[in-house]
């Protein structure tokens, strides 16, 4: 079977450790995670992991059912990128003299649909939400200038589908 | 406290009163149902075992002499009992020598609480002396694990605690406090946990499976039974035999479903996997419905998976839906309880015989008997076997004790040897295969057991890997009786290297001190035999004995245990020598 991009979705309760817990699933079958992202979700105490990894559909069918059988998950999903929005999120810093140097970097900045997000004597810094692709190619046309500093962000994704954590929850309730 | 999601019931009568958190775990304890735990002291435990001090007129503590045999016998009574075992132990090394015992558990769905002491709450992170990170350690290999670090947390957390430890499938939880939350005051008021958020211990069985499932068994020309603890663990033994009986399907188990059917029982027809029995193992690959209940298709059991099964039909009765297609693919998931699930199907199946299938069986038995069975039981060769001094132990104990094996040839012996007419008889480490479990298990079993025969058997490895336990044994005078089978060899290593590695005995030869004389130095009652003519007497005078015995036996040095399936064989590659 051959290995694709998955989007895992983890709704679970905010607890201290279940990070370790998790990813220790992942480390147990030598799964590489490609990116990972914590956040608050759509329910009032309800975190939501999004976790990115290069797997069969056999493996993150397993993966995904382990995860699921943590006490505090409430929830989990895999999608393939057809069935998900996805963005992910990178800040670039950038000398600021090269702002007025390089015409270029003026015209990167637009086609990029990019941000500044600030800019100082020294430095400014550049935002961009997109694609990985779509990052990834402002990494390379930014590169040849000299990039001071990048970081990316983990995927964040919603899927097509309904995600009813909600009306799972009440189940839970009702069947204590 | 966001971090607890516990639902409350019993709200009423509630009341409080104002203690230490030491002194509340004791009441937590004491609200669980428990009377007994094993465990080791030490300096971040201190505050607790000071109020064990003064509740020992209700609780027991049973000092092991090393953390790990409080864990295994906290599995040895779960295991007899259904009930939660309890372990306790101090921060940093003490934590850490639980670990094998919680994996042990966590494997083999065994309930057990474990309390760790951990240094204060100010000094997490700093290194302090006896620190170490057990919430991160024993992460993997826990159902559920918290660390307490003010006193206030304790109720709701121990009950969570117990709750997860027993509900759905079983499993170790532990619960780590530190000790400012030990020495604290606080308004202690105790509530039983029934449900938690987010967890959902028993799936609800859906009725078109079950119909499925009862179709498929109706239909089936060749159906074939596997059971596994899931059975001992939904306590759905009487639910089994009925279906067995009224369907007429051949039953075959795994080795921690032994003992939940009677072992004589015409239509059990013995165990399955690498060490198990000819027929069921070959069958698999002949029958038309293939029917686990409450297995987990270990790789032990099925050997090489693209050839287990491929031409039945498989239904899958689990508590756990992370077991559904994890190893075997199935054609139909009757997620539930087994006593549940098996209820509902029992009306719905029609009352068969399948005597040609059956006899099946019976031809194959027929040939493990001649080649296998008889020169184990009734050997006409020199030298004492393994599977006579089992078929003593069964004529003396009647079929009625408890067994207790550790892992390895002795193992295997003991489960294809032993007979069984009770369920919860046989305790083993079958997922993790832990060497030295079966003697302070052992002694959890006894204890949990009080009015049961229970025998150890284990190898001259194993004995001497938790041979401390003795101390146990004589302290406080637990009739147990323990059965060294001396090969002077790890046994089943030497198997395989004399089988897989040219027969180069890499480490595998053991020079073992006097056994008799270590017993006898623990003032427990020791005998020693190497012939055969001494064999019976000395196992019927050690069942006989009221006081706890040690009977080792010489047994032959270079015997293998066979039929076998070789490790990434198939089912029907399995050898007779």
């Amino acid at each position: 079977m051959e290995k694709e991009t998955f989007t895992i979705s983890v709704y679970s309760e905010n607890n201290v450790g279940l990070l370790n817990r998790i990813s220790g699933i992942f480390l147990k079958r030598h799964v590489n995670v490609e990116s990972l992202n914590v956040s608050k979700s759509e329910i009032d105490g309800v975190s939501k992991f999004t976790i990115v990894i290069i797997e069969t559909y056999e493996a993150a069918r397993k993966i995904v059912g382990q995860i699921e059988k943590q006490i505090e998950v409430i929830k989990a999903y895999f999608h393939t990128n057809d069935e998900t929005i996805y963005q992910e999120s990178a800040l670039f810093k950038i000398k600021s003299s090269l702002l007025f140097d390089e015409r270029q970097i003026q015209n990167i900045i637009k086609e990029s649909n990019s941000q500044i997000v600030t800019v100082s004597r020294d430095f400014f810094v550049l935002s961009k939400t997109g694609r990985r692709s779509e990052v990834d190619e402002m990494h390379s046309q930014l590169e040849p200038f000299g990039i001071m500093q990048f970081v990316r962000s983990g995927r964040i994704a919603i899927t097509k589908a309904e995600m009813p954590i909600s009306t799972l929850l009440e189940e839970f309730n009702l069947n204590k | 406290m966001e971090t607890l999601k516990a639902v409350k019931t019993e709200t009423k009568n509630k009341k409080t009163m104002r203690i230490s958190g030491a002194e509340a775990i004791i009441h937590c304890l004491l609200a669980e149902g428990v009377d007994l735990l094993y465990g080791y002291p030490g300096g971040a435990i201190m505050p607790v075992y000071d109020e064990l001090y003064k509740f020992q007129d209700k609780l027991t503590h049973i000092l092991t002499r090393h953390e790990q045999g409080a864990t295994h016998a906290a599995q040895g009574y779960a295991r007899v009992t259904g009930k939660v075992g309890v372990a306790m132990a101090t921060s940093g090394p003490g934590a850490t020598n639980l670990v094998t015992g919680i994996a042990d558990a966590q494997i083999d769905s065994t309930p057990m609480v474990c309390i760790t002491g951990q240094v204060f709450r100010h000094l997490l992170g700093s290194d302090a002396f006896q620190e170490t990170d057990i919430i991160g350690i024993s992460t993997p290999v826990t159902k559920w694990n918290y660390q307490i670090t003010k006193a206030s947390e304790i109720p709701e957390i121990m009950a969570k605690a117990f709750f997860l430890a027993r509900s759905g499938r079983p499993g170790p939880v532990l619960v780590d406090i530190t000790k400012n939350a030990q020495l604290e005051e606080f308004d202690f008021s105790y509530e039983k946990c029934t449900g938690v958020r987010s967890y959902k211990p028993v799936p609800k069985p859906e009725i078109s499976a079950i119909d499925e499932a009862a179709e498929l068994i109706n239909k089936a020309k060749k159906p074939f039974i596997v059971f596994g603890q899931g059975v001992i663990l939904g306590e759905a033994e009487e639910e089994l035999k009925a279906l067995v009986e009224k369907a007429g399907i051949p039953a075959a188990w795994t080795i921690l479903g032994l003992s939940a059917m009677d072992t004589d029982h015409p239509l059990n027809v013995g165990m399955v996997g690498m060490h198990g029995n000819y027929g069921p193992n070959i069958l698999t690959n002949e029958c038309d419905v293939l029917i686990a209940i409450g297995m987990r298709f270990d790789d032990r059991v099925t050997g090489r998976l693209d050839d287990y099964a491929k031409q039945a039909k498989v239904i899958h009765f689990e508590i756990d839906p992370a077991e559904i297609n994890k190893n075997v693919m199935s054609d139909v998931a009757v997620l539930g309880n087994s006593k549940e699930t098996l209820s509902l199907i029992l009306p719905k199946i029609n009352e068969n015989k399948h005597e040609a299938w059956h006899n099946e069986f019976k031809e194959k038995y027929k040939i493990e008997f001649d080649q296998i069975i008889q020169p184990q039981l009734n050997p006409s060769k020199p030298g004492l076997t393994m599977g006579e001094v089992l078929k003593e132990i069964n004529i003396a104990s009647e079929h009625k004790a408890v067994i207790v094996s550790d892992v390895g040839q002795h193992q295997m012996f003991a489960c294809r040897y032993a007979k069984f007419k009770q369920s919860k008889s046989n305790v083993t480490s079958g997922g993790l295969g832990t060497m030295g479990f079966a003697l302070p298990a052992a002694i959890g079993a006894k204890m949990g057991a009080m009015e049961r025969e229970v025998v150890t058997i284990i190898g001259d490895g194993g004995y001497q890997m938790t041979i401390q336990e003795l101390g146990v044994i004589f302290q406080h005078n637990i009739p147990v009786k323990i059965v060294v089978l001396n090969n002077e060899h790890l046994g089943m290593v030497r198997q395989w290297q004399e089988l897989f590695f040219d027969s180069r005995y890499a480490s595998t030869v053991m020079t073992n001190p006097d056994f008799v004389k270590i017993a006898e130095g623990y003032h427990i009652k020791a005998k020693r035999v190497s012939e055969r003519e001494n064999l019976k007497e000395a196992v019927q005078e050690m069942m006989a004995s009221k006081d706890p015995y040690f009977l080792e036996v010489r047994v032959e040095k270079e015997d293998n245990v066979f039929p076998m399936i070789p490790a990434g064989a198939s089912v029907s590659e399995i050898r007779l020598k």
